[in-house]
């Protein structure tokens, strides 16, 4: 940027060393960071998990927690030192000149205060307005951030909005004294795409046009590379490379950043081209040829509907109304898996995807429809019963948090034995070890890790302990509940190699449950889009998404980040396809 | 049965170091905080009493001597004698045994029923939920003392009784901690994975869930000891409860209260002291306890 030439930078941080005492001695979390921030620019950190990419925000806004010690180096902001400023300085200083959006909005806003007063507690604690005018003010916050119904919303709980709303209202608050710098950490992780897009076109249009500075930190490549003017590659606490935005794409300097690059699904053409070079396996070995006509699973007219809460009064109080009517989470969808397929089952939060796949993993009773398993009924067994049958061994399922979905007391040894144990009625322990180890070998788990607790796991090695454990009865049909949403891309990358390799293997047929439409692609052969409950449209994979029908299926495909420096394959393959 | 020795062989057979590591975080907890570690060493200490104290007093704790009534504290009676020329030491060593059999007792029924009352509740919800978080609210209607002494005199004045009546009043605390503990893991990852497994509900929630609920349990069933003891301890005061002569830290304050006007002031002092410290201990033990059996503390 030539800007930075003139201008004196509004952030500049010089060789940070952030550490944090733990058990077992002082950890350097981020060491001798540079990076500087000129008037009006976005910047992006971009990194993986345990980068040092959101404690060297921490680190800016001092809100480190109390392990955590600025070491040596200096914080800047506009000339003014923050390394060593006093709390009074700084607590003026947050809110009024620096700003900072939070990851989980519904988590940032205190839930038992409408959100307008919260916009008013800022207004009034940096005295940009007095009581008599705060009302107004906020409601005029909550119009920036082009809420609809302002005045109304005014008087709303955070629980009453949705996640992307309550993003919105964050985004008034910190917005609310026109601050100089606004970081953003992960300010979308966690939101649909399309949210995605609408929270992230606001900020960049606000910012705009208010010559505000950002910091974006996020793991996203695509989303940085989409909305940044610069960007910072961090890597286990250290800039491996600082670029602009397209230099970064177009010439990728640090073996890092490439990597990175590489495994951001949109660039890859298979699923092996997201791993990195050296890493590259050969390729999986030619799937079974699917067999259409006789389908594993199939389907019909699967219906799930929700009382609506409130007791028996509030009902008779509401009858009448549509709000009385029970919810229809799944409305009447049908489909199909043939053996040997991979079905991508695609939506945002709240259509039905999630409700479908527990049905179909009877966990969930349904309220009507039918779902067959090679032949077999499956609703006229009970959810609370069917851990009983026979077919519980051919229905299992990776689960969408692989921390949440392992016992925090359970090694993970234990918890891979626990189908054998109950499932197959294995009571030997050697030979219960013994098949426990070959799992671990076939998903790629060191055998030291499997005498440890699920928190002494990294994210990786944790999907796959949940994923050898969901293997272990050899089912014929595996849900895979958004099972990389919780991963780093590299982690992402090297966990869906190994699902394609498994299934090439066992012969298995995945329903791959899932937001991300790119990673879809890679996986399986047909998608199924859902929209509040319904399926809005089904069909090949390159079809779909090259070529996609319903208006909905355009504008989740539209609002995938996509930085227009990075080259995209998609294209060819489905050409030849057409042809 | 055998699928919990299957378990544990699986444990041990993979894990020959499991008593080191367990040994190694205990001494983490121990070191890592010394109120901790202050806790324990009294803990312990009142352990060897109850065990071993009646042995090693000085004095026959019931043996009356006129000649000695009401003496302050000397070499030969280090706590002084009561009115009826017993030894206070050896009487406030002795009741270490009896006053710690009570509470320990107490919690324990109340920590078994109410765990399983709450966990059943939190899981299942339903009929049952109602019907038991009516029943708790109707115990946490009654102030819990009187509930107690109305249980003790009605029911008669028995050291079982005492136990019986501490257990109830304490039962609501462990079913209401136990209850929204469990509900919220009834549908949390690992469950759904575990039903996935085969396992049956009945089996989920008690191999899966139940030992997961154990840090919140420790830091009320801590606290709780404390309060049985002064509660074993308040109804003796006031003459339900244990009867004279057993010793007993409450009735010995009751007792050595009518002496501290005229100025006897070891009478009621010492027991009360031995009170306070048990209480003390079990309140500080808390902390320490929840970290020992939360899994998240190990390294």
């Amino acid at each position: 940027m030539t800007t930075q030439l003139h201008n004196p930078p509004l952030l500049s941080v010089t060789d940070l060393c952030v550490e944090f005492a733990t058990r077992k001695g002082p950890v350097t979390a981020v060491r001798s960071v540079n990076l500087q921030i000129a008037k009006g620019e976005t910047l992006g950190i971009v990194g993986e998990s345990g980068s040092g990419k959101s404690v060297t925000s921490y680190a800016v806004m001092r809100i480190l927690d109390r392990a955590g010690r600025i070491v040596s180096g200096g914080i800047e902001f506009g000339g003014m030192p923050l390394h060593n400023a006093d709390e009074a300085t700084m607590s003026d200083l947050r809110g009024r000149e620096i700003s900072m959006i939070f990851q989980n909005p519904r988590a940032a806003l205190n839930p038992i205060r409408t959100v307008g007063k919260q916009i008013e507690d800022v207004l009034i604690r940096h005295a940009q307005t007095n009581h008599e005018m705060a009302k107004a003010k906020a409601i005029e916050a909550l119009e920036h951030v082009r809420i609809r119904d302002a005045a109304q919303r005014y008087h709303a709980y955070p629980f009453e909005l949705s996640g992307g709303m309550c993003q919105r209202v964050v985004i008034a608050i910190a917005l609310a004294c026109k601050p100089q710098l606004l970081i953003a950490d992960e300010p979308t992780t966690g939101l649909d795409v399309t949210t995605q897009k609408a929270v992230m076109e606001l900020v960049r249009d606000l910012t705009r046009s208010q010559g505000m500075s950002t910091l974006l930190i996020t793991h996203d490549l695509g989303l940085a590379g989409e909305y940044c003017d610069r960007i910072v590659v961090m890597e286990k606490g250290e800039v491996v490379e600082q670029q602009d935005t397209r230099r970064l794409f177009v010439a990728p300097a640090h073996p890092y950043t490439r990597r990175l690059i590489r495994s951001t699904p949109h660039a890859a053409q298979s699923i092996r081209d997201l791993l990195p070079e050296d890493l590259r396996l050969p390729p999986p070995p030619a799937a079974p040829v699917v067999d259409m006509s006789v389908p594993l699973l199939e389907v019909r007219d699967l219906v799930k509907a929700f009382d609506p809460p409130g007791g028996f009064l509030q009902r008779l109080k509401m009858r009448g109304s549509s709000a009385a009517l029970p919810m229809r989470a799944v409305d009447g969808i049908s489909f199909s898996i043939a053996r040997g397929e991979s079905v991508g089952l695609v939506g945002e939060s709240g259509c039905g995807k999630s409700t479908t796949s527990a049905m179909v993993m009877r966990l969930l009773d349904s309220t009507s429809g039918s779902i067959r398993f090679k032949g077999t009924e499956l609703t006229t067994v009970p959810a609370a019963e069917f851990s009983r049958s026979p077919l519980r061994r051919e229905l299992q399922m990776v689960f969408q948090d692989p921390h949440e979905s392992l016992n925090p007391r359970a090694t993970a040894a234990q918890s891979i034995a626990d189908p054998l144990l109950r499932i197959e009625g294995m009571r030997e322990a050697a030979a219960i070890r013994a098949r426990v180890e070959q799992l671990a070998v076939q998903v790629g788990l060191q055998l030291e890790l499997l005498d440890r607790l699920p928190h002494q796991l990294s994210g990786g090695q944790k999907a796959r302990v949940g994923i050898a454990r969901a293997i272990a009865t050899k089912p014929e049909l595996l849900i895979l509940d958004e099972p990389t949403a919780a991963l780093d891309v590299s982690v992402q990358a090297v966990v869906l190699n190994l699902l394609a390799d498994l299934k090439a293997e066992f012969g298995m047929s995945y329903l791959f449950v899932s937001h991300d439409l790119e990673v879809v692609r890679l996986l399986c052969d047909r998608v199924i889009v859902m929209r509040a409950g319904s399926i809005v449209e089904e069909g090949a994979t390159a079809q779909v998404l090259s070529a996609p029908k319903a208006e909905y299926t355009k504008e989740l495909l539209s609002a995938i980040p996509r930085p227009a420096h990075l080259p995209r394959q998609v294209e060819a393959p489905v050409q030849v396809a057409q042809a | 049965m055998t699928d919990a020795t299957l378990t544990s062989q699986l444990t041990a057979g993979s894990r020959p170091s499991a008593f080191a590591r367990n040994l190694a975080h205990f001494r983490y907890v121990m070191t890592s905080n010394p109120v901790t570690f202050l806790a324990f060493v009294l803990c312990a200490g009142m352990i060897l009493v109850a065990l071993f104290g009646p042995m090693l007093v000085p004095h026959d704790p019931l043996a009356t001597l006129s000649d000695k009534a009401l003496k302050p504290p000397s070499w030969d009676h280090w706590f002084g004698t009561d009115q009826l020329g017993r030894d206070v030491f050896s009487r406030v060593v002795v009741a270490t045994r009896l006053d710690l059999l009570i509470s320990v007792s107490a919690v324990a029924i109340s920590f078994v029923c109410g765990a399983a009352m709450g966990a059943c509740a939190g899981y299942w919800g339903g009929w049952f939920d109602k019907l038991s978080g009516r029943f708790l609210d109707t115990i946490m209607a009654f102030p819990l003392f009187v509930l107690a002494m109305g249980i003790v005199a009605a029911a008669g004045n028995t050291i079982q009784n005492i136990v019986i009546a501490t257990a109830i009043i304490n039962l609501p605390f462990y079913a209401r901690v136990a209850r929204a503990e469990v509900s919220i893991r009834r549908n949390a990852g690992y469950v759904q994975a575990a039903r996935l497994s085969g396992n049956s509900e009945l089996r989920i929630l008690m191999f899966k869930i139940l030992p997961n609920t154990l840090p919140p349990m420790m830091v009320q069933l801590s606290l709780n000891m404390g309060w049985a003891i002064l509660n074993a301890a308040g109804l003796s005061f006031i003459g339900l409860g244990v009867r004279p002569p057993t010793a007993e830290w409450g009735i010995m304050v009751a007792e050595g209260a009518n002496y501290i006007i005229s100025g006897e002031w070891w009478l009621a002092l010492f027991p009360g002291a031995a009170l306070m410290l048990a209480v003390f201990t079990f309140n500080l033990l808390g902390d320490g306890l929840r970290d020992l059996v939360d899994p998240q503390r190990r390294t």
